[in-house]
């Protein structure tokens, strides 16, 4: 990690650690036994530019803590967006008012102080960009005209947007832990629509990462999301029938996150989860193998302590097709009788591990389906793993694509969806923190015509 | 007490951060100019109290405070934007110059600051957090536990949540004029697991308003959310495999009207249309319904969750007719939208904070009764489904393409309602599914106060409302082919 001379961001760090210290004090001194805090500051650039002319320029700018105290296994938290002083203790008596009317609750409680991260790695996160206005506005119009010039059928666009951001978080508790790393993060994105005939399509693509050369180049972002909207042109229904599905790989993610919310603790406690009770049985056919990387150097979701200031470690979460974790923090590991798996806030970097079949070959593979692009709607319950979204793709027969898909949905319940994945590719092709290459399942329902 | 929001918003945000009305001016100067059509400030201070039970117990409580102002400058289609969690002069004289970089020729120019008087209350300036003492929103989550778990034995897991917040927000316009707002939103939800044998399901009940806490103790609202959440959980114990295929949908009324935000509210906001990205551009005056069918945006129902009594541009929320017996009338505006398509803005420009930029947004969004009677409307199906609850929705503005997914819902057979279906998504086309409407129900319901829509990662709380609807033709995505 290089700091450029004129980065106060050691400062800033030092600064935010002494506010922590700051809080918990106060806390102490308001007779809480126990307290954490975090404290989170960022600053950004965003523009969009639309049909070449500027549309925004957007500076952000973003301050932000949150303290939770304890009074014995009585909790109370409050946040503010004020770092001033005088916010400051009124947040903590905020807090401290909160928890004179909470109840006692076994678990509530900071995470085992063994269990604090001892080391703080550094993972590459913080990479600026020092990028004018001027520049920004370049990169943005170039991604744009890179779409708009790709086909004659791009007859109208919603612009292209470049967006960087640089932030410290910092996160401390009554164990004597104070621990805090700065981050950066930049995106570009475009979206264009394209007309044929009286078909309107709208389609985007995007691209982000810690530094800014790890981006995808403008007219990449550009040119992908020109393809993609012009390849929607001319959908249409189909009728209603019972066929396999290929998620491909930028929807496939959302299977995995309803994995990962069916998994974790707070999901399993409150018992509104389809995969309640099936640590250690299969659930995924056998060649699945889904791994954690929280310390991925540059990853988007890299962090070296979770939410209660635990070390995170890399894990698997299903090895031959058996789930073997839930994600727990401190509070859902002891309400389910578990040690926390230091997955307070989330999972950091999921990595699917993809076979040998490329998208061709999945399309082979599949013989006559339906492979669906995107994905709408809500409709997934996480209680009983019912699944029905509406969905837009392509109908696909012989193994070719025949034609542009909406205005469906397909249906099915998650449990057997798992159960029935054939393959997942090699064709992981965007950016994201969860990495996978797109899935084909056995079997769905579409409804259509 | 004081009740004049201007009077509230400068003891709540000026005063605290020493800005005078000279201050005011000076940020005015340092925005506007020559080459400026517009630009305005939005201070805002917002407050929120939650408190959660669980296992029968109250866990957590969160109190939070945010505080900002948002600069914003508008060149001809340009729009320089920057905001600061600082309220002192010089953060927010830093933030203008930010936003002012956008149009850089041109002076500074003198206006006089005036303040806009609020006539309308649709609301009262109240702070709900204080509406109710402590122990008293514990105690009524405590017997909204106990009333669901009394309601039916099979429920095995009760989550209750309580939130107030008070908002406070002043708009200075480049013309000077001062307006404020002051606006309570309480909202109460229920959410119960209930198990038998080997299934378990979830219902989940709630509502909400722009007013105190006592609104639940009123009318037995919150007892009655506990044991609507218990209903929905046990019918779907019992819901069988959902239909696929396009059938007949009878729409129930109320909620459902999520239906209206999705196929067409969304596709009806100036931003779309002036851009010609939504499948309603230039389509005013043309046929998008059946006869019969008018829909409206109105900002002005007293008390309710979507409502505004100025939005936050600083216009006087109004009744916008957007559809009027089929035929499409009106887009919802902005200011910056209207200016640039020659046109009023509605009174719809609405953001989510200080940070944040506004953009045209609904409302509560409903239809007018028709003359059918509800039970006249079901009978008149062979086969269909009838859906009475549902999730969220999600729309393509481009192609009109909609989703809502429906979480209760029963087969119709032989114009009777039968046996209770999982929930499933329903998808349509928003230009032509007016056009389905067939039948139209003489029971107008508003939904119970639970709306929040996104849009471009922005959140706003909205109402939706209908009749029952008969709609001739809507895909419905269950597993049964």
């Amino acid at each position: 990690m290089s700091i450029a001379a004129t980065d106060d961001t050691a400062e800033r760090l030092a600064r935010l650690k002494q506010t922590i210290e700051d809080l918990l004090k106060e806390a102490k001194r308001r007779g809480a036994t126990a307290a954490e805090a975090s404290v989170g500051s960022s600053a950004g650039l965003e523009v969009s530019v639309r049909l070449g002319e500027v549309e925004t320029v957007e500076h952000t700018r973003d301050n932000g803590l949150g303290i939770t105290v304890y009074f014995g296994n009585r909790k109370g938290s409050a946040s503010t967006s004020d770092l001033s002083t005088g916010a400051l203790r009124d947040a903590v008596k905020a807090a401290c008012a909160i928890a004179e009317h909470t109840q006692e609750d076994p678990c509530a409680h900071l995470a085992d102080s063994a269990l604090m991260a001892a080391e703080i790695p550094d993972l590459d996160l913080y990479h600026p960009w020092y990028l004018g206005v001027e520049d920004a506005i370049e990169i943005a119009a170039a991604c744009e005209d890179s779409a708009r010039g790709y086909d004659p059928r791009i007859v109208n666009s919603e612009g292209a947007s470049l967006s960087t951001h640089t932030g410290i978080q910092v996160y401390g508790n009554s164990h004597g832990f104070v621990a805090g790393y700065p981050t950066s993060r930049h995106g570009l994105s475009c979206a264009v629509i394209g007309q044929e005939g009286e078909s309107l399509q709208r389609d985007h693509w995007w691209t982000s990462a810690r530094a800014a050369a790890d981006l995808d180049s403008a007219r990449m972002v550009g040119e992908r999301a020109a393809e993609r909207t012009v390849a929607r042109l001319g959908s249409r229904r189909i009728p209603t029938c019972q066929v396999p599905v290929l998620f491909r790989a930028e929807v496939a993610t959302g299977l995995i996150r309803s994995l990962v919310s069916a998994i974790q603790g707070g999901s399993i406690y409150r018992r509104t989860s389809f995969l309640l009770d099936h640590l250690g049985e299969r659930i995924f056919p056998e060649f699945v193998r889904i791994h954690e990387e929280p310390h991925l150097p540059r990853g988007l979701s890299s962090a070296p302590f979770d939410g209660d200031g635990v070390a995170t470690r890399a894990k698997d979460l299903i090895t031959d097709g058996v789930l073997q974790t839930y994600l727990l923090d401190a509070y859902s590991g002891c309400r389910l009788g578990m040690q926390t798996t230091g997955n307070a806030g989330g999972v950091r970097n999921l990595r699917i591990v993809m076979g040998d079949l490329d998208r061709a070959a999945l399309l082979r593979e599949m013989g006559t389906g339906l492979m669906v692009t995107e994905l709408m709607g809500h409709g997934v319950n996480p209680v009983t793993g019912d699944y029905s979204r509406g969905a837009a793709g392509f109908w696909v027969e012989g193994g070719e694509i025949v034609h542009p898909v909406e205005e469906i949905t397909i249906a099915g319940n998650l449990k057997r969806m798992y159960a029935g994945l054939i393959a997942v590719g090699n064709d992981y092709d965007y950016s994201g923190s969860t990495r996978t290459g797109s899935w084909l399942i056995d079997k769905m329902t579409i409804a259509g015509e | 007490m004081m009740t004049d929001p201007i009077a509230i918003a400068r003891t709540h945000i000026l005063e605290p951060a020493g800005l005078s009305e000279q201050d005011l001016d000076r940020l005015l100067g340092l925005l506007a100019g020559s080459a400026v059509d517009a630009a305005d400030i939005y201070f805002q201070t917002s407050r929120l109290e939650s408190w959660v039970l669980e296992d029968g117990i109250i866990k957590d409580g969160n109190f939070s405070i945010e505080q900002g102002a948002g600069l914003r400058v508008i060149s001809g289609e340009k729009t320089g934007f920057a905001y600061s969690d600082e309220l002192r002069f010089p953060a927010l004289a830093q933030a203008a110059e930010a936003a002012r970089a956008i149009a850089r020729m041109g002076q500074g120019s003198q206006v006089r600051i005036g303040e806009v008087a609020n006539k309308r209350s649709l609301y009262d300036p109240t702070n709900p957090i204080a509406s109710l003492p402590d122990p008293d929103k514990i105690a009524l989550l405590q017997r909204v536990d106990a009333e669901a778990r009394r309601a039916d034995p099979r429920v095995r897991e009760v989550v209750a949540s309580v939130v107030a917040v008070q908002d406070t927000v002043l708009v200075l316009g480049d013309d000077g004029a001062l307006s404020a707002d002051v606006r309570p939103l309480v909202r109460l939800n229920v959410s119960v697991v209930a198990e038998d044998g080997g299934r378990r399901e979830q219902g989940s009940s709630g509502g909400g308003a722009r007013a105190d806490l006592d609104y639940f103790l009123l009318e037995d609202r919150a007892m009655s959310f506990a044991r609507e959440a218990v209903r929905l959980a046990i019918t779907n114990l019992e819901a069988g495999d959902a239909p696929a295929g396009t059938m007949t949908v009878v729409l129930g009324s109320g909620w459902p009207g999520v239906l209206l935000h999705e196929a067409i509210g969304h596709g009806l906001e100036g931003d779309f249309n002036r851009k010609g990205s939504s499948a309603f551009a230039g389509r005013i005056g043309e046929r998008v319904a059946a006869p019969g069918v008018t829909v409206v945006d109105d900002g002005t129902l007293p008390g309710r969750r979507g409502s505004l009594n100025i939005d936050d541009e600083g216009t006087m929320t109004q009744n916008t007719v957007l559809i009027e017996d089929g035929i499409l009338c009106a887009y919802m505006q902005d200011k910056l939208n209207a200016r640039l398509t020659g046109t009023h803005s509605t009174g719809n420009g609405r953001r989510e904070s200080y940070a944040h930029l506004p953009m045209p947004r609904m409302t509560n969004t409903y239809m007018l009764a028709g003359e059918r009677d509800p039970e006249e409307i079901i009978a008149s199906v062979d086969k269909g489904l009838y859906a009475v609850n549902f999730g969220g929705g999600q729309v393509d503005i481009t192609s009109g393409k909609f989703v809502f997914s429906a979480s209760e819902a029963y087969l119709i057979e032989n114009g009777k309602v039968g046996r209770p279906v999982k929930g499933a998504t329903l998808i349509g086309n928003g230009p032509d599914v007016l056009t389905r409407v067939s039948m139209i129900g003489n029971d107008l319901r508003l939904d119970q106060g639970v709306g929040t829509c996104g849009k471009e990662g922005q959140s706003v709380p909205v109402g939706v409302g209908q009749p029952t609807l008969r709609i001739d033709g809507l895909t419905v995505g269950g597993t049964s082919a």
